[in-house]
């Protein structure tokens, strides 16, 4: 697997296709998945004919683009709507509005059976390892469901795929007769991971893969992910709400918050040059594990805002430091600021 | 940041032990250590390995049966100066400690208050029982807490219901009843695990400053070394329900002496210093092999030895005891002495 161009055009600004960060890449990227002006409204209903009343606006106009074989992480803190937009992708959910090119086809235009082609290409890895397996089905049972479905490796070839995928993921062919219980929550993921693999996706959503371990499986199951990743040339998403983790794993990052996209960057330049405040406070506030540096750090003033009536213009602007009157005007833009960086913020004077 | 080193509590050789269908389970197998006033100390461990165990001893919220405090002592000085034993002391009294000189705040700021009462009420409580307020006093208390836990209009939020607040405000409400008698002592059990970042970052910061304002000790309770680095004045790390490291937090992070230790601070990702950078193989996190083990089937020897690339086969002949390594640093390693060795090596 070699490494792969950033795409970085966030979809509606098809200039930017041809940015220097692209022209300087090892190699030319295809664009794997293009996500276009997303939303997932959730209504709520109410009053006597439970009329909609109100949306949730889970996910607000979200665009960006994944090149081939790349991995990036989608960022962001309770309601920022990552994991919805994570499943919106994968129609686990229905998007609301907006286009989901994967290879070239608008998935969601796709009615439920020609869908089914296509969910054996895009696979999801769950959060947590102890809800997402079902109880009362052995390991052979789970790994080969997909695959039955999909009619691939019938008959005794199955189980020969479903040992030679518990030995890729670090476990044993005769755990296939076990049951999920039998498992450490580190295990569990491994089957998580194996299950995801059964139907040989190329693009994976990894939703907070790692946030439900103790801290010293984080590593194993990090790293096993790093190497099936460059094995196999999957493209991944991988949702997280911690920056440490996904810069490890990464190329590039998006940063999210209520909805929308802060912040679009390398994975090595969002860490060393944030440019949108929210980012700036997101790394300035993750706790660093050495006692000898003592920094100040940036708190931000309360918490976020509520999806159903999300400030006006941006919407990160009533915690922002930097706010100003002009900020309350109009949602800002998202815009290259460097090679393969965007931000959506009107302030250049800053950061 | 501490009085004269004077010691709080100082639990000694604590067992505790649940007994289920399955056989015992040593949660807690011979855990010392101690606390000075205004200090905080740190219990790092994952799951199983008994660090809430060992908070809840302490306040003797262990459920009896299946647990039972099998051994060793607790001594805790008290708002009285009076030292007494909390393993051995009447229920009775172990209730005017509770909330009054030792209060705990929980991980999940949800399950933790009572949904059907206000937020005042919950807060009053602690006072009216403990120092025998009016009701109306009570909630003058619990305004002035919620003010002091930097709770925006606390006159209104006071007769609220914990449904109508955030996760972090939440938090605060915990924070606000454990700190509203004043305690000697106050145990957060991973007080910030279920919050996010931005909010982590206000809560321990708010602790930071209720500590220097109040002058209370705190035994922090986690598996994140991020907010260990940030919070402690000296760390505890726990394994397989034993002390398996304890020293001050810059030599714990500085110069570890346990493999355990050593192979935590390795596999955390730290920000900045990694991030991949295009065109070059990405950074491997060190990870640990293995799993947790099996509170009911401990390996004989050293619990962490399964899985420590240090291992040799006196590991699994005995447990180790606790080594002094100099500076009030101890491991319960037979191999210490060398990483102390190859440290000096590296430095020179």
């Amino acid at each position: 697997m070699t490494r792969t161009v950033i795409t970085t055009d966030p979809g509606d600004v098809s200039v930017a296709a041809q940015t220097p960060a692209v022209a300087a890449a090892p190699q030319t990227a295809e664009t794997l998945l293009e996500v276009n002006n997303l939303q997932k409204y959730f209504p709520i209903r109410g009053g006597l004919f439970s009329r909609v009343v109100g949306n949730v606006k889970a996910v607000n106009d979200v665009s960006f683009k994944l090149g081939r074989g790349e991995v990036v992480g989608l960022v962001g803190e309770s309601g920022s709507g990552k994991t919805t937009a994570g499943r919106a992708i994968l129609r686990l959910i229905e998007p609301t509005g907006g286009q989901v090119i994967f290879n070239g086809t608008d998935i969601t235009r796709l009615s439920k059976a020609q869908m089914r082609d296509y969910r054996r290409e895009m696979q999801i890895i769950f959060q947590d390892p102890f809800a997402s397996l079902n109880p009362r089905m052995t390991v052979a049972d789970i790994i080969g469901e997909a695959m039955q479905i999909h009619n691939l490796h019938p008959g005794k070839e199955r189980l020969e795929r479903i040992a030679e995928l518990l030995s890729k993921v670090g476990l044993r062919p005769e755990h296939m007769r076990r049951y999920p219980h039998e498992f450490s929550g580190g295990q569990r993921q491994r089957i998580g991971i194996a299950r995801a693999l059964a139907v040989n996706p190329s693009f994976i959503v990894a939703d907070e893969p790692v946030s439900a371990l103790d801290v010293s499986i984080q590593a194993q199951v990090v790293n096993l992910l790093q190497d099936l990743q460059e094995e196999l040339g999957l493209t991944v998403l991988f949702i997280a709400h911690d920056l440490a983790v996904v810069e490890y794993i990464c190329d590039r990052i998006i940063v999210m918050y209520l909805g929308r996209v802060m912040e679009i960057a390398p994975s090595r330049e969002l860490n060393t040059n944030p440019k949108h405040p929210y980012t700036e406070a997101l790394l300035s506030a993750a706790p660093v594990p050495d006692p000898t540096v003592k920094r100040q750090r940036i708190i931000l003033e309360g918490d976020i805002p509520s999806p159903i009536n999300p400030p006006s213009g941006c919407v990160f602007r009533t915690r922002c430091r930097y706010a100003i009157d002009d900020c309350a005007k109009v949602v800002p833009e998202l815009r290259e600021v460097g090679p393969g960086h965007f931000k959506a913020c009107i302030r250049d004077d800053i950061l | 940041m501490t009085h004269q080193g004077e010691v709080l509590l100082a639990v000694n050789g604590l067992q505790t032990y649940f007994h289920t269908d399955d056989g015992v389970v040593k949660s807690v197998d011979g855990v010392t250590f101690h606390i000075k006033k205004g200090e905080t100390l740190a219990v790092v461990g994952e799951s199983g390995s008994g660090k809430s165990v060992t908070s809840l001893s302490i306040m003797r919220l262990i459920p009896m049966p299946p647990g039972k405090i099998e051994g060793g002592e607790i001594l805790f000085t008290g708002k009285d100066g009076v030292q007494k034993n909390l393993v051995t002391l009447p229920e009775a009294e172990m209730r005017r400690i509770r909330g009054n000189d030792i209060s705990m705040i929980f991980q999940e700021p949800m399950t933790s208050l009572n949904p059907v009462y206000t937020v005042g009420d919950q807060i009053g409580e602690a006072v009216m029982l403990h120092q025998g307020k009016s009701k109306r006093e009570a909630l003058e208390v619990a305004t002035e807490m919620l003010r002091l836990v930097g709770i925006p209009a606390p006159e209104k939020r006071v007769h609220e219901y914990p449904h109508q607040m955030s996760g972090g405000m939440r938090q605060r409400v915990m924070i606000a009843m454990a700190l509203s008698c004043n305690p000697a002592l106050l145990i957060a059990d991973e007080p910030t695990t279920a919050l996010d970042v931005t909010i982590q970052a206000q809560i321990l910061d708010l602790m930071r400053k209720l500590q220097q304002e109040i002058g209370m000790s705190i035994l922090f309770i986690t598996h994140n070394l991020g907010v260990v680095a940030e919070m402690a004045d000296r760390v505890v790390v726990m394994y397989g329900g034993r002390v398996v490291e304890e020293g001050d937090v810059v030599e714990i992070f500085k110069a570890p002496r346990h493999p355990y230790t050593m192979g935590l601070l390795n596999s955390i990702p730290r920000a900045g210093d990694a991030a991949h950078v295009p065109g070059q193989p990405k950074q491997r996190l060190e990870a640990i092999p293995g799993n947790v083990p099996n509170p009911l089937q401990l390996p004989p020897g050293c619990p962490f030895e399964p899985r420590c690339k240090f291992a040799i086969e006196a590991c699994s002949e005995a447990v180790p005891p606790l080594f002094d390594t100099g500076g009030g640093h101890v491991s319960r390693c037979i191999r210490w002495q060398e990483f102390e060795q190859a440290q000096h090596e590296v430095n020179a």
